[in-house]
Protein backbone atom coordinates (compact mmCIF):
# COMPACT_ATOMS: atom_id res chain seq x y z
CA UNK A 1 0.00 0.00 0.00
CA UNK A 2 1.01 3.51 -0.74
CA UNK A 3 1.84 6.12 2.11
CA UNK A 4 -0.54 7.96 3.25
CA UNK A 5 -1.08 11.66 2.71
CA UNK A 6 -2.53 14.73 5.09
CA UNK A 7 -5.48 16.42 2.91
CA UNK A 8 -8.05 18.95 3.32
CA UNK A 9 -11.52 16.72 1.95
CA UNK A 10 -11.69 19.77 -0.82
CA UNK A 11 -7.85 18.62 -1.82
CA UNK A 12 -8.65 14.99 -2.06
CA UNK A 13 -11.43 14.92 -4.01
CA UNK A 14 -9.65 17.24 -6.95
CA UNK A 15 -7.32 14.74 -6.47
CA UNK A 16 -9.30 12.20 -6.94
CA UNK A 17 -11.02 13.12 -10.32
CA UNK A 18 -7.66 13.63 -11.39
CA UNK A 19 -6.82 10.37 -10.63
CA UNK A 20 -9.90 9.07 -12.49
CA UNK A 21 -8.48 10.48 -15.50
CA UNK A 22 -10.66 13.93 -15.10
CA UNK A 23 -8.78 16.69 -17.00
CA UNK A 24 -11.36 19.29 -17.31
CA UNK A 25 -12.71 21.07 -14.53
CA UNK A 26 -14.65 24.08 -14.44
CA UNK A 27 -15.93 26.15 -11.10
CA UNK A 28 -16.27 29.08 -9.82
CA UNK A 29 -15.11 29.59 -6.27
CA UNK A 30 -16.94 29.83 -3.22
CA UNK A 31 -16.61 29.26 0.69
CA UNK A 32 -16.50 26.02 1.58
CA UNK A 33 -15.31 24.45 -1.60
CA UNK A 34 -12.44 26.66 -2.57
CA UNK A 35 -9.62 24.23 -2.34
CA UNK A 36 -10.85 21.85 -4.91
CA UNK A 37 -10.73 25.17 -7.26
CA UNK A 38 -7.33 26.26 -5.80
CA UNK A 39 -5.75 22.48 -5.72
CA UNK A 40 -7.38 22.25 -9.63
CA UNK A 41 -5.91 25.30 -10.61
CA UNK A 42 -2.09 24.49 -9.30
CA UNK A 43 -2.51 20.66 -10.59
CA UNK A 44 -4.32 20.84 -14.11
CA UNK A 45 -1.66 22.88 -15.64
CA UNK A 46 1.02 20.40 -14.57
CA UNK A 47 -1.16 17.47 -16.72
CA UNK A 48 -1.10 16.98 -20.62
CA UNK A 49 -4.45 18.17 -21.86
CA UNK A 50 -5.60 19.17 -18.82
CA UNK A 51 -7.54 22.31 -18.29
CA UNK A 52 -8.66 24.44 -15.40
CA UNK A 53 -10.90 26.61 -16.01
CA UNK A 54 -12.78 29.57 -13.52
CA UNK A 55 -15.84 30.46 -15.45
CA UNK A 56 -17.17 34.07 -14.97
CA UNK A 57 -20.37 32.19 -13.09
CA UNK A 58 -21.61 29.01 -11.62
CA UNK A 59 -24.43 29.04 -14.93
CA UNK A 60 -21.37 29.35 -17.46
CA UNK A 61 -19.23 26.74 -15.97
CA UNK A 62 -21.98 23.54 -15.89
CA UNK A 63 -22.67 24.80 -19.02
CA UNK A 64 -18.86 23.81 -19.70
CA UNK A 65 -19.42 21.00 -18.07
CA UNK A 66 -22.29 19.85 -20.71
CA UNK A 67 -19.94 20.77 -23.08
CA UNK A 68 -16.89 18.67 -22.34
CA UNK A 69 -19.48 15.82 -21.39
CA UNK A 70 -21.10 15.40 -24.88
CA UNK A 71 -17.55 14.75 -26.09
CA UNK A 72 -17.71 11.64 -23.47
CA UNK A 73 -14.32 13.13 -21.25
CA UNK A 74 -14.56 12.76 -17.93
CA UNK A 75 -15.60 16.63 -16.79
CA UNK A 76 -16.39 18.03 -13.06
CA UNK A 77 -17.66 21.12 -11.45
CA UNK A 78 -17.61 21.84 -7.72
CA UNK A 79 -19.37 24.68 -5.77
CA UNK A 80 -21.38 24.84 -2.28
CA UNK A 81 -25.14 25.49 -1.64
CA UNK A 82 -26.04 28.71 -3.61
CA UNK A 83 -23.45 28.25 -6.22
CA UNK A 84 -25.10 24.56 -6.91
CA UNK A 85 -28.10 25.79 -6.97
CA UNK A 86 -27.37 28.27 -9.98
CA UNK A 87 -26.15 24.88 -11.77
CA UNK A 88 -29.54 23.77 -12.02
CA UNK A 89 -30.77 24.31 -15.16
CA UNK A 90 -27.23 22.59 -16.35
CA UNK A 91 -28.10 19.87 -13.94
CA UNK A 92 -31.40 19.13 -15.56
CA UNK A 93 -29.88 19.57 -19.06
CA UNK A 94 -27.16 16.97 -18.28
CA UNK A 95 -29.98 14.60 -17.20
CA UNK A 96 -31.85 15.15 -20.39
CA UNK A 97 -29.24 14.81 -22.74
CA UNK A 98 -27.68 11.58 -20.62
CA UNK A 99 -24.16 12.77 -20.22
CA UNK A 100 -22.43 11.85 -17.12
CA UNK A 101 -20.61 14.11 -15.32
CA UNK A 102 -19.21 14.83 -11.29
CA UNK A 103 -20.85 17.67 -9.15
CA UNK A 104 -19.49 18.12 -6.71
CA UNK A 105 -21.87 19.97 -3.40
CA UNK A 106 -19.89 21.30 -0.02
CA UNK A 107 -22.96 22.43 1.68
CA UNK A 108 -23.35 25.37 3.86
CA UNK A 109 -25.88 26.69 5.70
CA UNK A 110 -29.11 28.54 4.11
CA UNK A 111 -31.62 29.46 2.75
CA UNK A 112 -30.31 32.64 0.75
CA UNK A 113 -26.10 33.50 1.50
CA UNK A 114 -27.07 31.51 4.79
CA UNK A 115 -23.58 31.03 6.23
CA UNK A 116 -19.87 29.81 5.56
CA UNK A 117 -20.53 26.94 8.42
CA UNK A 118 -21.46 23.21 7.04
CA UNK A 119 -25.06 22.45 6.71
CA UNK A 120 -27.15 19.57 5.18
CA UNK A 121 -30.13 21.73 3.95
CA UNK A 122 -29.74 20.90 0.50
CA UNK A 123 -30.98 17.25 1.11
CA UNK A 124 -34.16 17.70 -0.95
CA UNK A 125 -32.36 19.59 -3.80
CA UNK A 126 -29.95 16.57 -4.47
CA UNK A 127 -32.53 13.93 -4.31
CA UNK A 128 -35.53 15.17 -5.78
CA UNK A 129 -33.53 15.89 -8.99
CA UNK A 130 -32.19 18.98 -8.41
CA UNK A 131 -33.84 20.96 -11.54
CA UNK A 132 -36.52 21.24 -13.68
CA UNK A 133 -38.44 17.45 -15.25
CA UNK A 134 -38.52 14.54 -14.14
CA UNK A 135 -35.32 13.06 -12.96
CA UNK A 136 -32.21 11.74 -10.78
CA UNK A 137 -28.72 11.91 -9.99
CA UNK A 138 -26.69 9.55 -8.03
CA UNK A 139 -26.33 11.44 -4.60
CA UNK A 140 -22.99 9.91 -2.80
CA UNK A 141 -22.60 11.19 0.56
CA UNK A 142 -18.78 10.85 1.92
CA UNK A 143 -18.52 11.03 5.46
CA UNK A 144 -14.55 11.20 5.91
CA UNK A 145 -11.89 12.60 3.83
CA UNK A 146 -10.67 9.10 2.20
CA UNK A 147 -14.85 8.29 1.38
CA UNK A 148 -14.19 11.83 -0.58
CA UNK A 149 -11.15 10.06 -2.50
CA UNK A 150 -13.07 6.88 -2.68
CA UNK A 151 -16.76 7.86 -3.45
CA UNK A 152 -15.48 10.55 -6.21
CA UNK A 153 -13.24 7.83 -8.26
CA UNK A 154 -16.64 5.91 -7.63
CA UNK A 155 -18.66 8.53 -8.94
CA UNK A 156 -17.19 8.46 -12.15
CA UNK A 157 -17.65 5.42 -12.87
CA UNK A 158 -21.41 5.37 -12.24
CA UNK A 159 -21.67 7.90 -14.48
CA UNK A 160 -20.17 6.49 -17.23
CA UNK A 161 -21.44 2.99 -16.11
CA UNK A 162 -24.91 4.64 -16.51
CA UNK A 163 -24.73 8.17 -17.86
CA UNK A 164 -25.61 10.46 -15.47
CA UNK A 165 -24.45 13.47 -13.34
CA UNK A 166 -23.27 12.03 -10.10
CA UNK A 167 -23.22 14.39 -7.51
CA UNK A 168 -20.91 13.97 -3.79
CA UNK A 169 -22.90 15.44 -1.50
CA UNK A 170 -20.28 16.88 1.05
CA UNK A 171 -20.88 19.17 3.47
CA UNK A 172 -18.21 21.84 4.37
CA UNK A 173 -16.85 20.05 7.81
CA UNK A 174 -15.95 17.19 4.89
CA UNK A 175 -14.99 20.01 2.97
CA UNK A 176 -12.03 21.57 4.95
CA UNK A 177 -11.48 18.66 7.61
CA UNK A 178 -8.04 17.22 7.35
CA UNK A 179 -7.49 13.21 7.88
CA UNK A 180 -4.94 10.54 6.35
CA UNK A 181 -5.68 9.73 2.93
CA UNK A 182 -4.70 6.83 0.96
CA UNK A 183 -4.68 7.34 -3.11
CA UNK A 184 -4.22 4.03 -4.42
CA UNK A 185 -7.18 3.66 -6.47
CA UNK A 186 -6.38 1.25 -8.93
CA UNK A 187 -6.53 1.13 -12.77
CA UNK A 188 -9.38 3.43 -14.18
CA UNK A 189 -12.09 1.47 -15.53
CA UNK A 190 -12.95 2.46 -19.62
CA UNK A 191 -16.82 2.19 -20.80
CA UNK A 192 -18.30 2.37 -24.57
CA UNK A 193 -18.82 6.06 -25.25
CA UNK A 194 -19.64 4.82 -28.54
CA UNK A 195 -22.36 8.16 -28.25
CA UNK A 196 -19.97 10.53 -27.65
CA UNK A 197 -19.54 13.38 -30.17
CA UNK A 198 -15.93 12.66 -31.20
CA UNK A 199 -16.48 14.34 -35.00
CA UNK A 200 -17.33 11.44 -37.39
CA UNK A 201 -14.37 11.64 -39.70
CA UNK A 202 -17.01 10.77 -42.55
CA UNK A 203 -17.24 6.77 -41.19
CA UNK A 204 -20.01 7.34 -39.40
CA UNK A 205 -23.69 8.70 -38.86
CA UNK A 206 -23.78 11.88 -37.00
CA UNK A 207 -23.93 11.50 -32.73
CA UNK A 208 -26.83 13.70 -31.46
CA UNK A 209 -26.37 15.10 -27.69
CA UNK A 210 -29.77 16.98 -27.60
CA UNK A 211 -32.60 17.41 -25.13
CA UNK A 212 -35.48 18.50 -27.07
CA UNK A 213 -38.02 16.48 -28.86
CA UNK A 214 -39.98 17.83 -31.70
CA UNK A 215 -42.96 15.09 -30.44
CA UNK A 216 -44.69 14.74 -27.15
CA UNK A 217 -44.83 10.87 -27.76
CA UNK A 218 -41.04 10.66 -28.37
CA UNK A 219 -40.19 12.32 -25.26
CA UNK A 220 -42.12 10.37 -23.14
CA UNK A 221 -40.10 7.27 -24.41
CA UNK A 222 -37.08 8.47 -23.42
CA UNK A 223 -38.70 9.35 -19.85
CA UNK A 224 -39.87 6.22 -19.48
CA UNK A 225 -36.35 4.62 -20.72
CA UNK A 226 -34.75 6.75 -18.21
CA UNK A 227 -36.77 5.75 -14.84
CA UNK A 228 -36.09 2.03 -16.23
CA UNK A 229 -32.56 2.80 -15.92
CA UNK A 230 -33.70 4.54 -12.11
CA UNK A 231 -35.18 1.11 -11.32
CA UNK A 232 -31.75 -0.57 -12.30
CA UNK A 233 -29.60 1.71 -10.24
CA UNK A 234 -32.00 1.37 -6.74
CA UNK A 235 -31.61 -2.02 -6.94
CA UNK A 236 -27.68 -2.24 -7.94
CA UNK A 237 -26.05 0.84 -6.63
CA UNK A 238 -27.73 1.34 -3.06
CA UNK A 239 -24.62 1.49 -0.52
CA UNK A 240 -24.69 2.13 3.23
CA UNK A 241 -22.64 1.27 6.12
CA UNK A 242 -24.13 -0.49 9.51
CA UNK A 243 -22.71 0.16 12.97
CA UNK A 244 -23.46 -1.87 16.27
CA UNK A 245 -26.76 -2.76 14.19
CA UNK A 246 -26.81 -6.15 15.97
CA UNK A 247 -28.82 -6.26 18.71
CA UNK A 248 -29.64 -2.30 18.30
CA UNK A 249 -33.40 -1.23 19.78
CA UNK A 250 -32.71 2.25 18.89
CA UNK A 251 -31.73 3.01 14.79
CA UNK A 252 -30.02 6.21 14.03
CA UNK A 253 -29.76 6.99 10.37
CA UNK A 254 -27.71 10.03 9.30
CA UNK A 255 -25.12 10.45 6.61
CA UNK A 256 -21.57 12.74 6.58
CA UNK A 257 -20.61 14.55 9.22
CA UNK A 258 -24.03 13.76 11.20
CA UNK A 259 -23.00 9.98 10.92
CA UNK A 260 -19.86 11.01 12.67
CA UNK A 261 -21.15 13.00 15.59
CA UNK A 262 -23.71 9.91 16.11
CA UNK A 263 -21.07 7.45 16.07
CA UNK A 264 -19.31 9.14 19.09
CA UNK A 265 -23.08 9.76 20.73
CA UNK A 266 -24.15 6.07 20.14
CA UNK A 267 -19.97 4.93 21.76
CA UNK A 268 -21.52 6.95 24.86
CA UNK A 269 -24.91 5.11 25.26
CA UNK A 270 -23.50 2.19 24.99
CA UNK A 271 -21.36 3.27 27.93
CA UNK A 272 -24.78 3.39 29.82
CA UNK A 273 -26.15 0.16 28.31
CA UNK A 274 -28.58 1.13 25.79
CA UNK A 275 -28.27 -0.35 22.66
CA UNK A 276 -28.27 1.92 19.92
CA UNK A 277 -26.77 1.56 16.41
CA UNK A 278 -26.59 3.17 13.29
CA UNK A 279 -27.41 2.30 9.55
CA UNK A 280 -25.65 5.05 7.33
CA UNK A 281 -26.83 6.05 3.95
CA UNK A 282 -23.78 6.35 1.91
CA UNK A 283 -26.17 6.66 -1.54
CA UNK A 284 -28.73 9.25 -0.77
CA UNK A 285 -30.29 8.29 -4.31
CA UNK A 286 -30.73 5.40 -4.68
CA UNK A 287 -31.56 5.28 -0.78
CA UNK A 288 -30.85 2.68 1.59
CA UNK A 289 -35.31 1.58 1.56
CA UNK A 290 -34.79 -2.70 1.95
CA UNK A 291 -32.20 -2.27 5.08
CA UNK A 292 -34.12 0.70 6.78
CA UNK A 293 -37.50 -1.54 6.10
CA UNK A 294 -35.84 -4.43 7.40
CA UNK A 295 -34.68 -2.93 10.78
CA UNK A 296 -38.19 -1.59 11.29
CA UNK A 297 -38.92 -4.44 12.12
CA UNK A 298 -36.35 -5.68 14.61
CA UNK A 299 -36.28 -1.76 16.24
CA UNK A 300 -38.29 0.47 18.42
CA UNK A 301 -37.58 3.26 16.90
CA UNK A 302 -35.46 5.87 14.73
CA UNK A 303 -33.20 8.99 15.34
CA UNK A 304 -32.49 10.61 12.20
CA UNK A 305 -29.64 13.14 12.76
CA UNK A 306 -29.41 16.08 10.21
CA UNK A 307 -27.71 19.51 9.70
CA UNK A 308 -31.39 21.03 8.22
CA UNK A 309 -34.98 21.42 9.38
CA UNK A 310 -35.42 17.60 8.70
CA UNK A 311 -35.31 16.45 5.12
CA UNK A 312 -34.02 12.73 4.81
CA UNK A 313 -36.50 12.02 7.97
CA UNK A 314 -39.40 12.30 4.97
CA UNK A 315 -37.57 9.03 3.48
CA UNK A 316 -36.82 7.22 6.47
CA UNK A 317 -40.33 7.08 7.45
CA UNK A 318 -41.34 6.36 3.62
CA UNK A 319 -38.61 3.37 3.60
CA UNK A 320 -39.73 2.31 7.39
CA UNK A 321 -43.83 2.40 6.05
CA UNK A 322 -44.05 4.28 9.64
CA UNK A 323 -44.22 1.14 11.02
CA UNK A 324 -41.91 2.76 14.16
CA UNK A 325 -41.83 6.08 15.09
CA UNK A 326 -38.80 9.00 13.53
CA UNK A 327 -37.85 11.21 16.10
CA UNK A 328 -35.53 13.73 14.19
CA UNK A 329 -32.50 15.13 15.99
CA UNK A 330 -31.12 18.45 14.40
CA UNK A 331 -29.25 21.80 13.98
CA UNK A 332 -29.30 24.24 11.25
CA UNK A 333 -28.00 27.02 10.03
CA UNK A 334 -24.67 25.80 10.17
CA UNK A 335 -24.56 24.74 13.44
CA UNK A 336 -23.43 21.11 13.98
CA UNK A 337 -25.20 19.24 16.46
CA UNK A 338 -23.09 18.15 20.00
CA UNK A 339 -22.52 14.24 21.05
CA UNK A 340 -24.98 15.32 23.56
CA UNK A 341 -27.92 16.94 21.60
CA UNK A 342 -27.62 13.44 19.76
CA UNK A 343 -27.54 11.37 23.23
CA UNK A 344 -30.66 13.25 24.49
CA UNK A 345 -32.45 11.84 21.68
CA UNK A 346 -30.79 8.99 22.46
CA UNK A 347 -32.42 8.81 25.47
CA UNK A 348 -35.77 10.30 24.42
CA UNK A 349 -35.88 7.34 21.73
CA UNK A 350 -35.14 4.92 24.46
CA UNK A 351 -37.93 5.77 26.89
CA UNK A 352 -40.66 5.30 24.08
CA UNK A 353 -42.69 2.00 25.18
CA UNK A 354 -44.09 -1.06 23.29
CA UNK A 355 -41.12 -2.30 21.60
CA UNK A 356 -41.10 -4.51 18.78
CA UNK B 1 17.19 32.98 24.24
CA UNK B 2 13.99 34.09 22.45
CA UNK B 3 13.64 36.43 19.87
CA UNK B 4 11.24 39.40 20.89
CA UNK B 5 9.00 38.33 17.00
CA UNK B 6 8.68 34.94 16.25
CA UNK B 7 6.34 34.41 12.51
CA UNK B 8 5.03 30.97 11.40
CA UNK B 9 4.43 30.62 7.98
CA UNK B 10 4.33 27.92 5.50
CA UNK B 11 1.90 25.80 3.15
CA UNK B 12 -1.45 25.63 3.22
CA UNK B 13 -2.74 23.16 5.77
CA UNK B 14 1.19 22.81 7.31
CA UNK B 15 -0.09 22.66 11.07
CA UNK B 16 0.98 26.95 11.37
CA UNK B 17 -1.91 27.60 13.76
CA UNK B 18 -1.22 24.56 15.81
CA UNK B 19 2.52 25.24 16.13
CA UNK B 20 2.03 28.80 16.74
CA UNK B 21 -0.65 28.38 19.40
CA UNK B 22 1.79 25.65 21.10
CA UNK B 23 4.81 28.05 20.74
CA UNK B 24 3.08 30.98 22.86
CA UNK B 25 2.19 28.71 25.20
CA UNK B 26 5.69 28.02 25.79
CA UNK B 27 6.96 31.39 25.72
CA UNK B 28 4.32 32.30 28.56
CA UNK B 29 6.24 29.90 30.93
CA UNK B 30 9.07 32.06 30.31
CA UNK B 31 7.69 35.65 29.76
CA UNK B 32 4.98 37.65 31.43
CA UNK B 33 3.66 38.94 28.05
CA UNK B 34 3.19 37.32 25.31
CA UNK B 35 0.62 37.95 22.13
CA UNK B 36 -0.39 35.39 19.43
CA UNK B 37 -1.45 37.19 15.99
CA UNK B 38 -3.67 35.86 13.74
CA UNK B 39 -2.74 37.05 10.16
CA UNK B 40 -4.80 34.95 8.62
CA UNK B 41 -6.60 36.39 5.30
CA UNK B 42 -7.11 32.90 3.26
CA UNK B 43 -8.92 30.53 5.20
CA UNK B 44 -11.99 31.48 7.75
CA UNK B 45 -11.90 28.11 9.63
CA UNK B 46 -9.38 26.44 11.85
CA UNK B 47 -8.22 29.87 13.34
CA UNK B 48 -6.08 30.62 16.26
CA UNK B 49 -8.93 31.91 18.05
CA UNK B 50 -10.26 28.28 18.51
CA UNK B 51 -8.34 28.39 21.08
CA UNK B 52 -9.59 31.24 22.74
CA UNK B 53 -9.89 29.56 26.06
CA UNK B 54 -7.16 28.07 26.50
CA UNK B 55 -4.59 31.41 25.30
CA UNK B 56 -6.59 33.39 28.13
CA UNK B 57 -5.84 31.02 31.24
CA UNK B 58 -2.34 31.50 30.38
CA UNK B 59 -2.87 35.42 30.07
CA UNK B 60 -2.02 35.35 26.65
CA UNK B 61 -3.45 38.11 24.48
CA UNK B 62 -5.14 37.17 21.62
CA UNK B 63 -5.20 39.65 18.17
CA UNK B 64 -7.52 38.05 15.40
CA UNK B 65 -9.83 40.07 13.37
CA UNK B 66 -13.61 40.42 14.70
CA UNK B 67 -14.29 38.06 11.91
CA UNK B 68 -12.99 35.38 12.75
CA UNK B 69 -15.06 32.11 13.07
CA UNK B 70 -17.94 34.05 11.74
CA UNK B 71 -19.90 34.01 8.52
CA UNK B 72 -18.19 37.19 7.35
CA UNK B 73 -15.94 35.59 5.02
CA UNK B 74 -13.85 38.78 4.14
CA UNK B 75 -10.17 38.87 4.52
CA UNK B 76 -9.39 41.42 7.42
CA UNK B 77 -6.57 41.93 9.37
CA UNK B 78 -7.26 43.25 13.13
CA UNK B 79 -6.38 46.81 13.62
CA UNK B 80 -4.68 45.39 17.08
CA UNK B 81 -1.48 43.72 15.02
CA UNK B 82 0.37 46.71 14.85
CA UNK B 83 0.94 46.27 18.48
CA UNK B 84 3.22 43.27 17.20
CA UNK B 85 6.02 46.12 16.58
CA UNK B 86 4.73 48.86 18.41
CA UNK B 87 4.62 47.15 22.06
CA UNK B 88 8.24 46.25 22.56
CA UNK B 89 7.85 44.84 25.79
CA UNK B 90 5.71 41.82 24.59
CA UNK B 91 6.63 38.44 23.13
CA UNK B 92 4.87 38.38 19.50
CA UNK B 93 4.01 35.30 17.92
CA UNK B 94 2.45 35.88 14.61
CA UNK B 95 0.31 33.00 12.47
CA UNK B 96 0.25 34.05 9.05
CA UNK B 97 -2.09 32.32 6.39
CA UNK B 98 -1.07 29.55 4.42
CA UNK B 99 0.92 30.32 1.16
CA UNK B 100 2.38 33.00 -0.89
CA UNK B 101 -1.76 34.37 -0.93
CA UNK B 102 -1.41 34.23 2.74
CA UNK B 103 2.44 35.50 3.46
CA UNK B 104 0.63 39.06 1.50
CA UNK B 105 -0.55 39.94 4.81
CA UNK B 106 2.16 40.14 6.58
CA UNK B 107 4.07 42.31 4.39
CA UNK B 108 2.69 45.61 5.98
CA UNK B 109 4.72 44.76 9.12
CA UNK B 110 8.15 43.86 7.35
CA UNK B 111 9.68 46.98 7.77
CA UNK B 112 9.17 47.53 11.56
CA UNK B 113 10.00 43.82 12.06
CA UNK B 114 13.43 44.89 10.01
CA UNK B 115 14.19 47.55 11.49
CA UNK B 116 13.65 46.35 15.22
CA UNK B 117 16.05 43.05 14.22
CA UNK B 118 15.00 40.56 16.59
CA UNK B 119 12.86 38.44 15.08
CA UNK B 120 12.96 34.79 13.65
CA UNK B 121 10.69 33.80 11.04
CA UNK B 122 10.01 30.15 10.83
CA UNK B 123 8.94 27.75 7.66
CA UNK B 124 6.35 25.39 8.89
CA UNK B 125 6.93 22.07 6.85
CA UNK B 126 4.99 18.87 6.65
CA UNK B 127 6.27 16.39 4.41
CA UNK B 128 2.86 14.17 4.31
CA UNK B 129 0.85 17.24 2.61
CA UNK B 130 0.60 15.76 -1.34
CA UNK B 131 1.85 19.53 -2.81
CA UNK B 132 5.59 19.65 -1.15
CA UNK B 133 6.32 15.84 -0.69
CA UNK B 134 9.84 16.15 -1.86
CA UNK B 135 12.31 18.87 -0.97
CA UNK B 136 12.50 20.92 -4.01
CA UNK B 137 8.51 21.56 -4.18
CA UNK B 138 8.69 22.60 -0.30
CA UNK B 139 11.48 25.09 -1.40
CA UNK B 140 9.55 26.17 -4.20
CA UNK B 141 6.34 27.57 -2.17
CA UNK B 142 9.04 28.80 0.53
CA UNK B 143 10.66 31.44 -1.80
CA UNK B 144 7.14 32.47 -3.05
CA UNK B 145 6.62 33.02 0.59
CA UNK B 146 9.71 34.75 0.88
CA UNK B 147 8.65 36.66 -2.58
CA UNK B 148 5.40 37.50 -1.25
CA UNK B 149 6.15 39.23 1.96
CA UNK B 150 9.54 40.14 1.32
CA UNK B 151 11.07 38.87 4.21
CA UNK B 152 13.46 35.87 4.71
CA UNK B 153 13.40 32.37 6.78
CA UNK B 154 15.47 31.98 9.10
CA UNK B 155 14.25 28.82 10.65
CA UNK B 156 12.68 25.29 9.97
CA UNK B 157 9.93 23.46 11.86
CA UNK B 158 9.74 20.10 10.57
CA UNK B 159 6.12 19.43 11.59
CA UNK B 160 5.27 16.36 9.49
CA UNK B 161 2.38 14.59 10.25
CA UNK B 162 -0.56 12.61 9.17
CA UNK B 163 -2.90 13.87 11.97
CA UNK B 164 -4.62 11.83 14.87
CA UNK B 165 -3.13 8.27 13.14
CA UNK B 166 0.68 9.61 12.59
CA UNK B 167 3.19 6.94 14.02
CA UNK B 168 7.06 7.26 15.35
CA UNK B 169 8.16 5.70 12.01
CA UNK B 170 6.68 8.73 9.92
CA UNK B 171 8.21 11.25 11.64
CA UNK B 172 11.25 9.45 11.69
CA UNK B 173 11.03 9.18 7.98
CA UNK B 174 10.78 12.91 7.59
CA UNK B 175 14.22 14.12 9.03
CA UNK B 176 15.41 12.97 5.59
CA UNK B 177 13.11 15.29 3.98
CA UNK B 178 14.05 18.73 6.45
CA UNK B 179 17.66 17.77 6.70
CA UNK B 180 17.49 17.97 2.81
CA UNK B 181 15.46 21.35 2.48
CA UNK B 182 17.65 23.01 4.97
CA UNK B 183 21.10 21.79 3.17
CA UNK B 184 19.63 23.65 0.35
CA UNK B 185 18.59 26.83 1.52
CA UNK B 186 21.39 26.83 4.41
CA UNK B 187 18.51 27.29 7.35
CA UNK B 188 18.55 25.29 9.92
CA UNK B 189 16.07 22.69 11.50
CA UNK B 190 14.78 24.89 14.75
CA UNK B 191 12.46 22.49 16.06
CA UNK B 192 10.76 18.99 14.89
CA UNK B 193 7.40 19.42 16.30
CA UNK B 194 5.42 16.03 17.21
CA UNK B 195 1.98 15.41 18.55
CA UNK B 196 2.83 14.62 22.54
CA UNK B 197 1.57 11.41 22.08
CA UNK B 198 4.23 10.03 20.86
CA UNK B 199 6.63 12.64 21.85
CA UNK B 200 8.35 10.25 24.52
CA UNK B 201 9.66 8.15 21.54
CA UNK B 202 10.96 11.00 18.94
CA UNK B 203 12.90 12.98 21.55
CA UNK B 204 14.97 9.87 22.31
CA UNK B 205 16.36 10.27 18.80
CA UNK B 206 15.70 13.94 17.69
CA UNK B 207 16.50 16.39 20.00
CA UNK B 208 14.86 19.05 19.17
CA UNK B 209 11.77 17.74 19.44
CA UNK B 210 9.00 19.63 20.91
CA UNK B 211 5.61 18.28 21.84
CA UNK B 212 2.48 19.49 20.46
CA UNK B 213 -0.83 19.47 22.33
CA UNK B 214 -3.93 20.07 20.27
CA UNK B 215 -6.13 22.14 22.07
CA UNK B 216 -9.18 22.34 19.94
CA UNK B 217 -11.28 18.97 20.05
CA UNK B 218 -14.31 18.97 17.54
CA UNK B 219 -17.22 17.04 18.06
CA UNK B 220 -16.81 15.03 14.71
CA UNK B 221 -13.37 14.36 15.52
CA UNK B 222 -13.23 10.57 15.94
CA UNK B 223 -11.59 8.30 18.72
Amino acid sequence: MSEKVLMKGNEAMAEAAIMAGCKHYFGYPITPQTEAAAYMAKRMPKLDGGVFLQAESEIAAINMVIGVASTGKRVMTSSSSPGIALKSEGLSYLAGCDLPALVINVQRGGPGLGSIQPSQSDYFHATRGAGHGDFHMIILAPASVQEMVDLTFKGFDLGDKYRMTTMILADGTMGQMMEPVSLDMGEVKEYDKSWALTGTKGERKPNIVNSLFMLPADLEKYNFERYEKYKLIEENEVMYDEYMMDDAEICIVAFGVAARVSQNAIDEARKQGIKVGMIRPITLWPFPKKVLNSAADKVKAFVSVELNMGQMIEDVELATRCKKPVLLCNRAGGVIPTTEDVMSKIIEANEIGGAN
Amino acid sequence: MSKRVTIFAGHYGSGKTNVAVNYALWLSEEHSKVSIADLDIVNPYFRSKDSEKVLEEKGIRLISSAFANSNVDTPALPAEAYSITADKDCYAVVDVGGDDRGALALGRYVPDILEENNYEMYFVINKYRPLTPDADSAIEVMREIEYSCGMRFTGIVNNSNIGEETTPEEVQNSFAYADEISAKTGIPVVMTTVDKRIYPQIKEIKENAKPLTLYVRQSWQRG
